[in-house]
């Protein structure tokens, strides 16, 4: 127990620095990868908690696909990021002041001795954490379930669609009129007259 | 021994960490959606915590549905922030001012 005890001030401790240096990074970028790590201690956490499932599940879908998403993003924009940080000096003292107060507040409430419920311990031996969950989803939240599937096409659809611009300097193909092509639109027969004398200036090739 | 309240007040640390972090950045859009992130780690946080403590498993289906909602809100947040950039060549808050509010 002292073990899992040790493990949790030591993921705990990573997780909050990571935090601290996300909102304080002066470049974006470390601000991702500072995030990526605190992802990875909560995963850790949650290990603790035998969400064994969810913490797999956080660091494949968080670490691997939306912090690779976030730091694209902030690579491929070109901007100027110390004027963003213009007046985190003068907010900082506001911000400091209410992270505090808010923390202070709620650790009043679950931090009481009424809150320090003790740990129910492991699970029994041949359970299995996935396979309660699975079971969970599909049957008692099967229609919640549907629901995230739809949220998650609306999302593809909505990021694609508002991403996506025509550049006027591509081409692009137009397959209607490709298909209405016919031989007399294109093809045009020229009867070549027998030059006499000086031969006529070479006609510019017609597409 | 970890006891049930140790997680909550981890919990509630990383929300205030946030709350901090977007009055910190608030003019930079992508440490707000970052920040918006560690606000739902926190959540996550509790549900797991409550869902082990109470031995009851919908927690953590609750847990997973906000990671698909998260999931969808960067995205589509981040395809925001992108075509902003484009029209405005900036991503300062204090930009967006053209509808007067």
């Amino acid at each position: 127990m002292t073990a899992q005890l040790a493990a949790f001030y030591v993921n705990a401790g990573i997780l909050i620095l990571a935090a601290l240096r996300v909102i304080t990074a002066r470049n974006p970028v470390h601000a991702a990868l500072w995030l990526v790590l605190a992802f990875f201690s909560a995963a850790g956490l949650w290990m603790l908690l035998y969400a064994e499932f969810l913490a797999v599940a956080l660091v494949l879908v968080y670490v691997g696909a939306v912090m690779v998403l976030f730091l694209f993003v902030v690579m491929m924009l070109d901007i100027n990021f110390d004027k963003l940080r213009e007046g985190f000096l003068r907010h900082s003292l506001l911000a400091a002041a209410v992270g505090v107060l808010m923390a202070l507040e709620m650790i009043l409430v679950v931090g009481a001795r009424t809150m320090a419920v003790p740990s129910p311990g492991a699970p029994p031996p041949g359970y299995s954490n996935t396979k309660q969950l699975g079971r969970l989803l599909y049957t008692d939240y099967v229609f919640p379930f549907e629901l995230a599937a739809v949220v998650l096409l609306v999302a593809i659809v909505a990021a694609i669609a508002l991403t996506l611009r025509r550049r006027k300097e591509t081409r692009y193909q137009d397959p209607a009129e490709q298909l209405a092509a016919t031989k007399a639109g294109r093809l045009r027969i020229v009867k070549d007259e027998p030059a006499r004398g000086a031969p006529p200036a070479p006609e510019a090739r017609s597409e | 021994m970890i006891t049930l309240s140790q997680y909550l007040v981890l919990g509630a640390v990383l929300f205030a960490i946030a709350v901090a972090g977007i009055f910190l950045n608030r003019r930079n859009l992508i440490v707000i959606l970052m920040s918006i992130e560690l606000m739902l780690l926190a959540v996550n946080m509790n549900f797991i915590a409550f869902s082990h403590f109470l031995g009851d498993t919908a927690g953590q289906v609750f847990v997973f549905f906000i990671l698909t909602v998260a999931a969808a809100e960067s995205a589509i947040g981040l395809a925001i922030l992108i075509t902003l950039f484009r029209n405005l060549r900036s991503i300062d808050v204090d930009d967006l001012d053209s509808l007067k509010g």
